[in-house]
């Protein structure tokens, strides 16, 4: 089972892990990100692009399935404006065993950040407003998921 | 060609998306991001830093020097920050 989306709306993670629980495998891992308030934020504005972010996604779940030989895989992204303490990503995946499941939600959100095509720009309660720029951090966490230096 | 900005470049330039039709002589990507910049001092300042810059022809990623060939679209924006 493969479930990707993309939307403006939350999502119910709870709903989404009872799916997953119910394929017949031994394990369910997940990862829900969340909007921090640092610094004041009162508002987190995700841009993407109309189709391509939705491609790389699927290709992204697709790859994982393959990789680990999942059996569900579901990614949900929200665009647009959202503030504090709301939801913004989730990542959650079923395997036989748990260091499949594990392993692959933890690739699936660390790829996520690094190559779909999502930006985000932070206003604060002063009125200021920023576009979030990408971390090293981020860059090498995706890549530790690479094999054979690809 | 349709043209998309997205980020800081499209709030820079003004507007997310341009249909242009390039001279022959802009034959990569780089080369395409430098003619576009000529057009205002809008795209001047949006694209003077290509270091800054990440791009996708035909929805997918590519690096600047990359031949631009015949493309329906090229998308110009900074490093993505999903997730």
């Amino acid at each position: 089972m493969i479930e990707v989306r993309l939307q403006a709306e939350p999502f119910d993670a709870g709903a989404e892990l009872v799916r997953l629980d119910k394929l017949g495998g031994g394990g369910v891992a997940s990862f829900t990100g969340i909007v921090r308030g640092d610094g004041g934020l009162t508002e987190l504005l995700l841009e993407h692009h109309p189709e391509m972010t939705l491609a790389m996604m699927r290709a992204l779940a697709l790859e994982a399935a393959e990789r680990w030989g999942l059996l569900g895989v579901t990614i949900i992204h929200r665009y647009g404006a959202l503030g504090p303490g709301a939801p913004i990503v989730f990542a959650a995946t079923a395997a036989t065993h748990r260091a499949a499941a594990l392993d692959a939600c933890a690739s699936l959100i660390d790829r996520l950040k690094t190559q779909a095509p999502f930006w985000k720009r932070e206003t604060f309660a002063d009125g200021r407003q920023s576009w979030v720029e990408p971390r090293a951090s981020d860059d090498a966490a995706a890549a530790r998921w690479l094999r054979d230096g690809k | 060609m349709d043209i998309l900005y997205f980020a800081w470049v499209r709030e820079q330039i003004g507007t997310g998306h341009e249909a242009i039709d390039p001279p022959a002589d802009v034959t990569d990507v780089r080369g395409l991001i430098a003619w576009l910049a000529t057009r205002s001092a809008a795209h001047e300042s949006a694209l003077r830093e290509t270091a800054r810059l990440r791009a996708a022809v035909d929805q997918k990623f590519v690096e600047l020097d990359a031949p631009l060939g015949k493309p329906r679209e090229v998308a110009i924006f900074p490093p993505v920050t999903g997730g």
